[in-house]
């Protein structure tokens, strides 16, 4: 076992342990919580895999700024221990089998492709973060530029929607 | 064993460089709580503290002390798990931030175990440096947030609202001032920022002077993001008795305010070297001089400590203080007698002589400015300090574009 496949196994599990736990809390903060370390988690794997910038943006933007606002507006309506409502049986059955589905073909997939699996990142295959802006501001600038126009339009509707009626 | 020292050289050597960093950045947390009150007191025509050991420099010690020995209860009706989180995310995010600052150009001028030694825990071609400190810094209100939430108390509730709602409208303001530097220097990297402001005329080339709105956008962000004076309105004892650490006791409290002088230092380090050139001397690199500064800084201090010393009643005034004296000018005399030494010690010498210049700074805010109101607070971020970062991005930008990177 070299060290980065302990540190790939290590991360794994926390980011799995998280999600688990993210699902089985019963309080909403400690929910909020297991998620953050979730994107912690991931963001160590990025760094793993060479992608210093991307794991740099996913703490900034997941770990810090959304999920403190998830957190804030826990704590702002103060929200209690959850209800549990009997599982419907459509959702469970459906979903069960979904989920056994989604598994198998991932499962198929990793087991047909030839390539070893590789837990780190290899020498000389850094993700430049030069490389990253050129490719976001020049190869893909429309996608890119049409993706934050989306955001904006949601958050204008957002305020539409919270605005109070003008009397 | 030998072979296994070698065999594992770098991770051994890690771990020593993180045990003496935490040791040295929990004394200068230690002594400047000390500073603070001295300043402070002085500020407002007081003493300070000066009863435990001469002018109270043993105040921190006792303190401590008292910390660690205080009876240390827990609320009723506290979610314990996050009660004892919140504290440990607090101060283990802040002495993180510390690892990632570069305290010098070139490593020591020996080998160790055949591995070169830099100053500061990160190698220096850590690429994403200033990005890693600010992934610490957005962690970094989790442990405000959470020790307010899980008090269990309205207090402290009200306070971690204050601080989340602060810490999120700053932090955009913190980000976007940086980065006309980093268009100007055009690398994450902390030493490559800081190379970048290398200059025949010395001073001229720091980023301040391009960067002025930028530093001033920075500067605020930065406090507002540690929660000082005037932007303390998480713990505004006039409003929420003590906000989020109401009900926190003994070294948990204390761990709260190791954090707060921790990221204290960590400001002070990046505004040193994001715009006030870091390591480099404010002098011209003509002046060969400038190289003797630290002598004679120190011959005079040790000389003042030494006479000093022996005006005190106490055996720790009257040995210890003369003694630290003594070792003061023998050092300033060895360092005169062999000046070669002088090359490796400028970096370390400017860079820790501005921090303890931002360190002052804070202080003097502290002691001089009232607290914002909270609308007040919140108007600043939003209508004054988000406009003008993201005016300072542009102009930058242009500048950069019309007239080519400033050196």
């Amino acid at each position: 076992m070299t060290a980065p496949l302990i540190i790939f196994f290590v991360l794994a599990a926390l980011a799995v342990g998280g999600a688990l736990s993210l699902i089985f809390q019963k309080h909403p903060i400690h929910s909020a919580l297991s998620l953050i370390v979730v994107m912690v988690a991931l963001a160590g794997l990025y760094l793993l895999l060479g992608a210093e910038f991307v794991a740099a943006v996913q703490i900034i933007v997941y770990g810090g700024a959304i999920m403190v606002l998830f957190v804030f507006v826990i704590m702002l309506l103060n929200a209690g221990i959850e209800e549990h409502t009997n599982f419907s049986k459509l959702a469970g059955f459906p979903g069960l089998l979904l989920a056994f589905a989604l598994t198998g073909f991932i499962a198929a997939t990793i087991a047909r492709s030839t390539d070893t699996v590789q837990a780190a990142a290899q020498p000389g295959n850094m993700a430049s973060t030069k490389d990253l802006s050129t490719m976001i501001f020049k190869d893909f600038v429309y996608p890119f530029e049409l993706t934050s126009f989306l955001i904006l339009v949601a958050v204008l509707g957002a305020i539409v929607l919270a605005q109070r009626e003008k009397a | 064993m030998n072979a296994f020292l070698y065999a594992n050289a770098w991770l051994i050597i890690t771990v020593v460089k993180v045990a003496l960093l935490l040791f040295i950045v929990l004394t200068v947390n230690a002594y400047l709580t000390w500073f603070e009150r001295k300043v402070v007191a002085h500020i407002q025509s007081r003493w300070g503290p000066h009863r435990v050991g001469p002018h109270g420099l043993l105040q921190p010690m006792a303190d401590g002390l008292k910390f660690l020995f205080k009876e240390d209860p827990t609320p009723a009706g506290v979610d314990r798990f996050v009660y004892f989180l919140a504290p440990l995310l607090a101060l283990a995010l802040a002495l993180t931030s510390i690892a990632i600052i570069p305290f010098g150009p070139d490593p020591l001028p020996w080998k160790i175990l055949g591995q070169t030694i830099y100053l500061g825990i990160l190698p220096p071609n850590v690429n994403i440096g200033i990005l890693a400190l600010f992934a610490i810094t957005a962690l970094g209100v989790y442990g405000v947030a959470l020790a307010g939430w899980s008090s269990n108390s309205k207090y402290p509730l009200l306070g971690g609202l204050r601080s989340s709602a602060q810490m999120i409208s700053y932090e955009l303001a913190l980000t976007l001032s940086v980065v006309g530097v980093l268009l100007i220097a055009g690398s994450f990297n902390l030493t490559e920022i800081i190379n970048d402001q290398t200059s025949k005329y010395g001073i001229l080339g720091w980023n301040i002077f391009p960067q002025f709105l930028g530093f001033i956008c920075f500067f605020i962000a930065a406090v507002a993001e540690t929660n000082r004076v005037p932007f303390d309105l998480p713990e505004a004892e006039s409003e929420l008795v003590a906000g989020f650490h109401t009900e926190y006791a003994s070294f948990k409290f204390a761990m709260f305010f190791i954090a707060e002088y921790t990221s204290m230092i960590t400001v002070s380090c990046l505004c040193a070297i994001l715009f006030f050139g870091g390591w480099l001397s404010p002098f011209p690199a003509a002046w060969t001089w400038t190289y003797y500064l630290p002598t004679v800084l120190l011959l005079p201090a040790g000389l003042w400590v030494f006479w000093d010393g022996l005006h005190y009643e106490t055996i720790f005034g009257k040995v210890i203080l003369p003694g630290i004296g003594a070792v003061m000018c023998i050092l300033a005399i060895a360092l005169a007698l062999f000046p070669g030494v002088n090359n490796y010690i400028q970096a370390p010498f400017w860079l820790l002589s501005k921090i303890f210049v931002f360190l002052f700074v804070y202080v003097w805010m502290r002691g001089t400015l009232p607290r914002l109101r909270y609308d007040q607070l919140m108007a600043f971020g939003w209508k004054m300090l988000l406009p003008v970062s993201i005016a300072n991005v542009v102009i930058t930008s242009f500048a950069i574009l019309r007239w080519g990177a400033i050196k």
